[in-house]
């Protein structure tokens, strides 16, 4: 968690060289980020509990039990049942599948097609770059909740229209960061050394742009991580997300958990206790691998 | 890419970046006008996308204030209906039309209920501007002191317990702080805080007693947010030159803290807060909700789920413009204040 | 207000306790009329949605019945004691022809608008002819319901005359219709969107304030020409929209009814909290879910395949389970249950899907889908609403049940005008549907089912000039008997012969308020509510 100066600015435009995998790389992650290891060995719990939720969780989480609403947590239910009988902590570990899914999707998928048009705005630069970053403007002038929720009223709900619709939200961010970083590495010698011996646009922007601009990529795609997961829950609690009766946290808030808050606490308490528990994993991580990997806070 | 802020309300990123270049009157000027002149084709290109947008975004209002519900209509009043809100128009029609009361100053009505739009909008801004304002001096009275705290005794336990409470708030969605606020002051006192919105002016107490929660759960995320900035900023400052030389002089800790580190350190901070401030006036969609609350995040989930394109317009242009708005004072400040931004 | 914590099963004990205390506070809440009305006292109550405009004949929702028709009367009137007897309200009598073409009202004398004019037979033509034949640039969503009306006329100030081009079926009740507000006639030949946004009628309480978001207040017509009435001083909407806040507001005693209805489990959190301090009444509610199939759309164009998909869902079943979390219950035809064009029980399970052998049904339905050759584990989409009540827990009712035919049907929730429009454009496999109105009429209830280039209600893409028939056929028999027949044919060949649509369950009305508003009466639907004039506070 000792995260170091600017842990939140801005990737100040600094070139940033390419990481090298070095040998030792993740002893030395755990040794100077206990707690960043810790929040990793978390995420890798949620993913194995999210993988293997037909053998972990007690119940199918989709039956119902109309003889058995809002039963209290206990030894049949650990964190109590629902409106419609169903069992809150089987349907929070399937939910960890909907919150991975919507998070890993929509942050790979938003930061790598940011990234790519950040860095062939900055490598084309001009006219190219003027109108990309104009639009960046335009679409960053938004929250982020009414930009996702106007792509879902375009292109529907769904758990991979979700995915979607957030990747989409997170493009011009992406963009923008990983553009800052392109352009000072652009300067480079070797990067004009490149353009001179007349390499593909493609060939300067993979091979060359892009490992450059890997750290910020990789501190943005965390970061992305637990938003994503934040924006799900947000997105399905407004209803704009997953449809019942598929298990995803946010929609476990939404409705009878707040209707019958004061009947039926537990209904509301266990799935904002996961969503903020795999938020927290995400930027506890993300805030390690920031350390790890700028070398200007390598102090 | 900045915090691992929460949804919809941050925009660290957009931080003109510190470079190192000579002061020339003549050069920021020209950058002013420069940003300035830039502003208008952006607002056009916000305008052309929400009205773009809208066309794309499947659903009718007619159908779903005449249809819905199986009410015995035919096609006839349905088309009237549609000529009435001038639907049946071309599309370009309809945008010229939508722009040229812009330049009058005029948004429109809302179609759904004939109200002029700027009046449904100044309705709830009134709750959206004080909740934003109330959760930005909370966020600021909690942050500034704890980063700074922070920063001083970086790596001791103080640190480590901001560093907790912030981690922590950037996690915790605020409507779900909202909703234990709820199910606490229910269970504990019986108490639930007024379900309408009374003006300050009016009512000063009723008023707070409603705000002061939604304010509290969304100030939490906020001040996460602001505190790491401060904290980040202050290391960042306190590494620098000057301080080290005054740290040389001789000068005590607090003298320097104050005439020299807290000042330079600010700006980022007070960027932060500017633009968050910017989005929580459109951004709060679920904290709202949670809190029964009529705010501008309300009436955009309801215009939006009413397809009444004017108001939506108008909305969506108003939270644009605010921001494009704050983060062009944001620059300006910055070229007036920070004497090494070069302008290209 | 504190949660239960009595040990062992809460849920069980609690659940007991609620269902004997509503069955005595049903029985408590029944015959308070004996007592004399009490003056005074201001009504507050909860509106969940807030009205679109003002006029009531271009708008079709309950949110601006609720809080702004106190300000109007009706020419005729539903008897909410006594539904659906009509009574007099503007009209002090009426005659009808023997024919039936011809129908007269007398109108009472006397009566002042809030701005002290007096009110004239020119006031409800000019109201009336406004609904029948709107003039250019004005909506009149109900216009078709009254197709049948040639003239409407007003000899003298005290008299007017509804001529009909043939004996249009319970046209008086179609008169009453809650949405029939009658305006005056100087301010509508000035301006016919006035009403849109301002108030002006005859009603027992005038317009105080609307703040917008929060509130629509009115208070006493000092000048209501029924003597002694209204009771109260005043009443308050206030405009909740989130359902949290609306139990909390009634839980905390901030309002004291909402007029459109609660679920059963926020129903029994009420009287788990407030005791005896409320009182509970329920009824079959004027409103169905259906599911309507895609006939444009393979397999759904088969017949079989449609009714196989009804014959599958267990009805009576459904409506025990569901009725304990939704505010659904009545098992039914396309005219409500209880209703007298209702088709009774023993002819009902004739149809497909109503049967009470389940298992004969699905069996029946496997063999339909076999010979269909729709294969085993066909998977399709059910387009819902994305409104919890009553429609996801139906969704995941019928869900359920498609599965226990082998189907693999995905739910999918959208919002109310995403939904719609894919209805519109035939972009779904099957979807759940609803209609609610205020008066059981087949001309109303049928028309959704005519065919789609006849009916914009119509979201099925059928074409069937037999139902066309039909619907006219009925719509245009003054004998009753002959049209009951016409509409059991209707009946029988849109939900079991062709299986067009299918009907899940019929809702049901839970009203709880608190004791000490009297005068409070449940009929089945929330239109015709509230009439605050009959309604007092005891305390």
């Amino acid at each position: 968690m000792a995260s170091g100066p600017s842990a939140d600015a801005v990737p100040t435009v600094m070139a940033v060289p390419a990481i090298r995998p070095r040998p030792g790389l993740a002893v030395r992650f755990l040794r100077r980020h206990p707690v960043g290891t810790a929040a990793a060995a978390f995420i890798a719990a949620m993913v194995l509990a999210a993988t293997f939720a037909p053998t972990v969780a007690p119940y199918d989480p989709l039956t119902t039990d109309y003889g058995g609403m809002f039963r209290p947590p206990g030894r049949d239910h650990w964190f109590g049942s629902d409106a419609f009988g169903r069992d809150v902590f089987s349907r929070i570990l399937y939910g960890a599948r909907t919150a991975l899914l919507v998070g890993f999707g929509a942050s790979v998928v938003g930061a790598t097609a940011g990234a790519v048009i950040g860095m062939a705005s900055a490598h084309f630069g001009g006219i190219v770059d003027l109108v990309t970053q104009r639009l960046v403007d335009v679409l960053l002038s938004f929250p982020l909740i009414v930009v996702a929720m106007a792509i879902v009223a375009v292109i529907g709900v769904g758990t991979d229209k979700l995915v979607l619709a957030i990747a989409l939200s997170f493009l011009p961010r992406a963009a923008r960061v990983v553009r800052s970083s392109a352009l000072a590495v652009r300067e480079t010698v070797y990067l004009e050394a490149a353009r001179a011996m007349g390499c593909s646009h493609a060939r300067i922007i993979f091979r060359h742009m892009a490992p450059n601009v890997m750290a910020p990529y990789l501190v943005m795609l965390t970061s992305f991580l637990g938003q994503a997961i934040l924006l799900e829950a947000s997105l399905s609690f407004l209803g704009l997300g997953v449809s019942e009766p598929t298990p995803a946290w946010g929609l476990m808030l939404r409705g009878a958990a707040v209707d019958f808050l004061q009947r039926a606490p537990w209904m509301a308490v266990f799935p904002g206790l996961a969503i903020s528990a795999a938020v927290l994993a995400f930027n506890v991580f993300g805030d390690a691998l920031r350390d790890a990997l700028d070398p200007k806070l390598r102090v | 890419m900045g915090a691992p802020h929460a949804v919809g309300e941050a925009a660290s990123c957009l931080f003109p970046p510190l470079r190192s270049g000579r002061w020339v009157a003549r050069a920021v000027s020209r950058y002013i006008l420069s940003r300035l002149l830039l502003i208008l084709p952006t607002l056009l290109a916000v305008a052309v996308l929400i009205f773009l947008l809208l066309r794309v975004v499947p659903g009718d209002i007619v159908e779903l204030r005449l249809v819905l519900g199986g009410s015995y209509v035919t096609p006839e009043v349905i088309a009237a209906e549609r000529a009435r809100l001038g639907l049946d128009a071309p599309l370009w029609e309809q945008f010229l039309t939508w722009m040229l009361g812009i330049f009058r100053l005029d948004l429109g009505r809302s179609m759904w209920s004939g109200e002029p739009v700027a009046r449904e909008i100044g309705l709830r801004l009134q709750l959206s501007l004080q909740l934003a304002l109330m959760a930005t001096l909370f966020a600021t009275a909690a942050a500034i002191p704890l980063g700074v705290l922070a920063a001083v005794f970086r790596g001791r336990w103080v640190d480590h317990l901001v560093q907790v409470i912030s981690v922590a708030g950037l996690a915790v969605p605020s409507f779900w702080l909202g909703i234990l606020m709820i199910l606490f002051l229910l269970s504990v006192f019986q108490y639930l805080p007024p379900l309408t919105f009374t003006p300050l002016w009016v009512d000063p107490k009723a008023n707070l007693a409603q705000l002061i929660w939604p304010a509290l759960a969304v100030g939490y995320r906020y001040s996460a947010v602001a505190t790491r900035m401060t904290r980040s900023a202050l290391l960042e400052v306190l590494g620098e030159d000057y301080v080290r030389t005054a740290w040389a002089k001789g000068l005590a800790g607090m003298v320097i803290l104050r005439k020299h580190a807290l000042r330079n350190a600010l700006m980022p901070v007070v960027t932060v807060i500017g633009l968050e401030f910017a989005f929580l006036i459109g951004g709060l969609v679920v904290t709202e909700q949670v809190f029964n609350l009529n705010g501008i995040g309300k009436l955009i989930v309801d215009a939006i789920g009413q397809r009444d394109y004017t108001l939506i317009q108008g909305l969506l242009l108003l939270v644009a413009s605010g921001y494009i708005l704050v983060n062009f004072l944001v620059d300006l400040i910055y070229a007036w204040i920070d004497p090494r931004i070069s302008y290209r | 207000m504190r949660m239960q914590r009595t040990g062992g099963r809460p849920g069980h004990r609690a659940g007991l306790a609620v269902m004997v205390g509503i069955l005595v506070i049903g029985l408590l809440s029944y015959p308070v009329t004996a007592q004399t009305p009490r003056q005074g006292g201001i009504l507050t109550y909860i509106v969940t949605a807030a009205p679109p405009s003002f006029d009531a004949h271009r708008e079709t929702t309950f949110a601006m019945i609720h809080p702004i028709r106190p300000h109007y009367n009706l020419l005729v009137k539903f008897d909410t004691r006594n539904y659906p007897k009509v009574i007099p309200d503007l009209a002090e009598s009426w005659t009808s022809s023997r024919d039936g073409m011809t129908w007269t009202f007398k109108i009472r004398q006397g009566v002042k608008f809030h701005d002290g004019s007096i009110l004239t037979s020119r006031d409800i033509k000019a109201s009336f002819d406004r609904i029948v034949f709107p003039p250019e640039g004005v909506i009149s969503v109900r216009q078709a319901v009254y197709q049948g009306v040639r003239a409407i006329e007003a000899p003298d100030p005290q008299t007017v005359v509804f001529r009909l081009k043939w004996a249009v079926p319970s046209f008086l009740e179609k008169l009453a219709s809650p949405f029939n507000w009658i305006y005056k006639a100087d301010i509508l030949a000035r301006d016919q969107r006035w009403y849109e946004r301002n108030v002006m009628g005859t009603g027992p309480f005038k317009f105080v304030e609307y703040v917008r978001g929060s509130r629509w207040v009115g208070r006493r017509n000092e000048d209501y020409f029924e003597r002694g009435k209204p009771y109260l001083d005043g009443y308050q909407a206030l405009f909740i929209t989130s359902r949290s806040a609306m139990i909390a507001a009634l839980k905390g005693g901030q309002a004291l009814i909402e007029f459109r209805g609660v679920s059963p489990a926020e129903r029994d959190d009420l009287v788990r909290t407030l005791g005896d301090r409320i009182a509970v009444q329920e009824a079959p509610w004027l409103c169905n879910l259906i599911v309507t199939f895609n006939t444009k759309k393979k397999p759904f164009d088969d017949a079989r395949v449609r009714r196989a998909l009804t014959l599958a869902v267990d009805r009576w079943g459904g409506s025990n389970a569901l009725s304990q979390i939704a505010f659904v219950k009545p098992v039914g035809g396309m005219m409500r249950p209880g209703s007298e064009m209702a088709t009774p029980e023993s002819e009902l399970v004739k149809l497909a899907g109503y049967g009470r052998n389940i298992q004969q049904a699905r069996t029946e339905a496997r063999a339909l889908l076999r010979e269909a050759g729709v294969p085993e584990n066909f998977s399709f989409t059910l387009k819902n609403r994305d409104v919890a009540m009553p429609y996801e827990p139906i969704g995941i009712f019928l869900v359920d049940q498609w599965r226990q035919i082998g189907l693999h049907v995905s739910h999918v929730q959208q919002e109310t005008a995403t939904y719609l429009a894919d209805l519109r454009a035939l972009n779904y496999d099957a979807a759940v549907d609803f209609a609610c109105d205020f008066i059981d009429d087949p001309d109303i209830q049928l028309a959704k089912f005519v065919s789609a280039d006849i009916s914009p209600l119509n979201y099925g893409g059928y074409i069937d000039r037999q139902l066309d028939l039909m619907y006219f056929q009925q719509s245009r028999s003054a004998d009753r008997a002959t049209r009951l027949r016409v509409v059991r044919q209707f009946e029988k060949r849109v939900l079991h012969d062709q299986a067009y649509v299918m009907y899940v369950l019929w809702w049901q009305r839970i009203i709880p308020y608190w004791r000490k508003l009297q005068g409070y009466k449940t009929t089945t639907n929330h239109y015709v509510e509230p009439d605050l004039s009959e309604y007092w506070l005891s305390e």
